[in-house]
């Protein structure tokens, strides 16, 4: 999931309703959608805006583990998967921050906040990317929690959010299976590239579980959000789903998922496991993961190394604007 | 068998195809080395997109660079497994990224050349590079449409953005000669109908660049020393660390597929 932890109001029963709040929740419970110029609660908008935005800082800034590899990638043809990748995941930022604006948010207000810390994007691009089977496991797993979650978003009740959402996930399913392909090669491969393999594995596949958030019991911010259809499962539930359908394909590859608890239940029809350890999660949460300070420097870097360039623009298209007016005039 | 391949041989056919698909290989590296890192997000797609076609492009000239050599070396082999005396791109392209706006005048230099290359070798007389420069023609015109946008933009922008597109390209002209030197080897290309005469791009070389500098409000540098040596295997110390990273798994793990 690459919204976690969003911050969202608390849930009003009927009676504690405005009239325009009943009517708002009567479309929403229809499957209305709900479209940018048309009312919203102000918790809605404001939901959304930390919800989407952290979706869309979680692209950005998951280009960086991922480009980590772009200039050592093992043939050209994965060189150019790659990019090809980490230029969709830019383009789903892009989406995203457009989709946020509609809500009255600027994509510079939420860079800001970004850059700042006062808003967050997914704990996973806080890990790093330390052998090429990374490359593997980030579109196997990391991707595939990521359409776990998105796949239901479609749904969502804001118009704008659902159609970038439905783009996005043709997309990440893509990314998905190059992703499982390249684990293909690697576990099928020398006995390195099994053991790199088995070592990313190692190391994604609790971050790639934190994904989805904390544990229903602790996470307080559900219920308003599902009831905007803002949110559409729970974090358990997406999480389940998860493990149930990566099991079998580590299974296939040979791998061995790095959970001692890990069994099959008959009476559930579903994988038993282990919960990840939820204080690593909110200490990468809160700042303390292996890159936060590389991932988030890097970005500030580029926008600040960039502020000429993007004052340059400017300065240019005042320019230019002042010397169409001019020539105008004079042409009267 | 393509026509041309007589009136060469494969070694010198080999060679020069060399020469196409490292520029691009070589640049499309610099570039993809933004990924992520530049100034707004509309630029990381691009960059992204356009180290991409680049990457494309090597691909199909590395490729039929070992198809005509015949030893069975893929494009992979050629890129990843030769060392830096091997390579036979321009010193223009593995000039160091500096900031964006270096970045974008190595570009805006490379494509003013690279289109004219693309334009003549369409109407090469080898069926198989008249094909790959039609389909990198369209690719490439976007990118100097870009490039050149951009440094008219930020050379008419700010007092700053000026300073830093002048510096740029004073530091970046120097490797610029290269792209339009004549050796054996392109007399023999160009005598066989393949390739043009490096020499004769250059007018339209300069053309566009007096233009588009012109409109930037950026100093034109004229007659300047030249540097040379990439396009015969001779380079800057920067190649090395470029293979270094590049080659890296292939060197690792040998025979190892990916």
């Amino acid at each position: 999931m690459y919204a976690q932890l969003v911050k969202s109001e608390g849930t009003k029963s009927r009676e504690e309703m405005s009239p325009e709040e009943i009517a708002f929740q009567e479309r929403i419970d229809r499957g209305e959608k709900i479209e940018p110029k048309e009312w919203m609660p102000e918790g809605y908008r404001k939901t959304l805006i930390r919800q989407i935005g952290q979706h869309a800082h979680s692209e950005i800034v998951g280009q960086l583990p991922e480009g980590n590899w772009i200039t050592r990638a093992p043939t050209l043809e994965r060189k150019a998967i790659l990019l090809a990748k980490v230029q969709d995941e830019a383009g789903h930022g892009l989406y995203l921050y457009s989709a946020a604006e509609t809500l009255g948010v600027s994509r510079d207000d939420l860079l800001d906040k970004l850059h700042s810390g006062n808003m967050k994007y997914s704990s996973i691009f806080n890990y790093p990317t330390l052998n090429w089977a990374d490359i593997g496991a980030v579109g196997w797993l990391v991707d595939g929690a990521a359409i776990m979650n998105q796949v239901p978003l479609q749904r969502t009740s804001y118009g704008p959010y659902s159609r970038a959402m439905i783009r996005i996930c043709k997309e990440e399913s893509f990314h998905q299976r190059q992703g499982y392909d390249i684990m293909m090669k690697m576990a099928a491969g020398t006995p390195e590239q099994k053991a790199m393999a088995q070592d990313a594995m190692n190391r994604f596949w609790y971050p790639a579980l934190m994904m989805f958030g904390p544990s229903d019991k602790d996470s307080v911010h559900s219920a308003q959000s599902m009831q905007w259809k803002i949110k559409i499962n729970t974090n358990d539930e997406l999480r389940q789903k998860f493990v149930d359908q990566t099991v079998p394909q580590a299974h296939y590859l040979g791998l061995t998922i790095p959970d001692e608890n890990l069994k099959w239940n008959e009476e559930t029809g579903a994988w038993d496991f282990s919960e990840p350890d939820w204080s690593e999660f909110f200490a990468v949460i809160a700042g303390n993961g292996p890159c936060n300070e590389e991932r988030l420097g890097a970005r500030v870097k580029a926008w600040e190394d960039g502020e000429w360039f993007r004052d340059g623009l400017m300065a240019h298209a005042k320019k230019a604007d002042a010397r169409r007016a001019a020539a105008k005039h004079a042409a009267e | 068998m393509a026509l041309a391949e007589t009136a060469v041989d494969r070694a010198t056919f080999v060679e020069w195809l060399q020469r196409v698909g490292d520029n691009v290989l070589i640049l499309g590296h610099r570039v993809s080395e933004w990924c992520g890192h530049s100034p707004v997000l509309e630029e990381d797609i691009a960059l992204a997109n356009q180290a991409l076609d680049l990457i494309g492009q090597c691909q199909l000239w590395l490729g039929l660079a070992g198809e005509i050599e015949g030893k069975g070396r893929s494009a992979d082999a050629i890129a990843y497994l030769r060392d830096a005396a091997a390579f036979r791109n321009v010193l223009l392209v593995e000039r160091p990224n500096g900031d964006f706006g270096h970045t974008l005048m190595r570009q805006f230099l490379f494509d003013a050349w690279h289109i004219e290359l693309l334009r003549a070798l369409k109407g090469s007389s080898d069926s198989r590079v008249a094909g790959i420069a039609a389909k990198a023609e369209k690719e490439v015109a976007y990118h100097l449409e870009r490039s050149a946008d951009l440094v008219i933009r930020l050379g008419d922008g700010t007092e700053e953005s000026r300073q830093r597109m002048e510096k740029a390209l004073k530091s970046l002209w120097q490797y610029t000669g290269e792209m339009f030197m004549d050796d054996a080897l392109d007399i023999a290309m160009a005598g066989a109908g393949i390739a043009p005469l490096p020499s004769s791009l250059k007018p339209a070389w300069d053309a566009t660049v007096s233009e588009v500098l012109a409109e930037a409000t950026l100093t034109h540098p004229g007659e300047a020393y030249q540097h040379k040596g990439g396009r015969k295997g001779v380079h800057s110390e920067h190649l090395g660390y470029i293979l270094a990273e590049m080659q890296f798994l292939q060197r690792a793990y040998p025979g190892a597929i990916w």
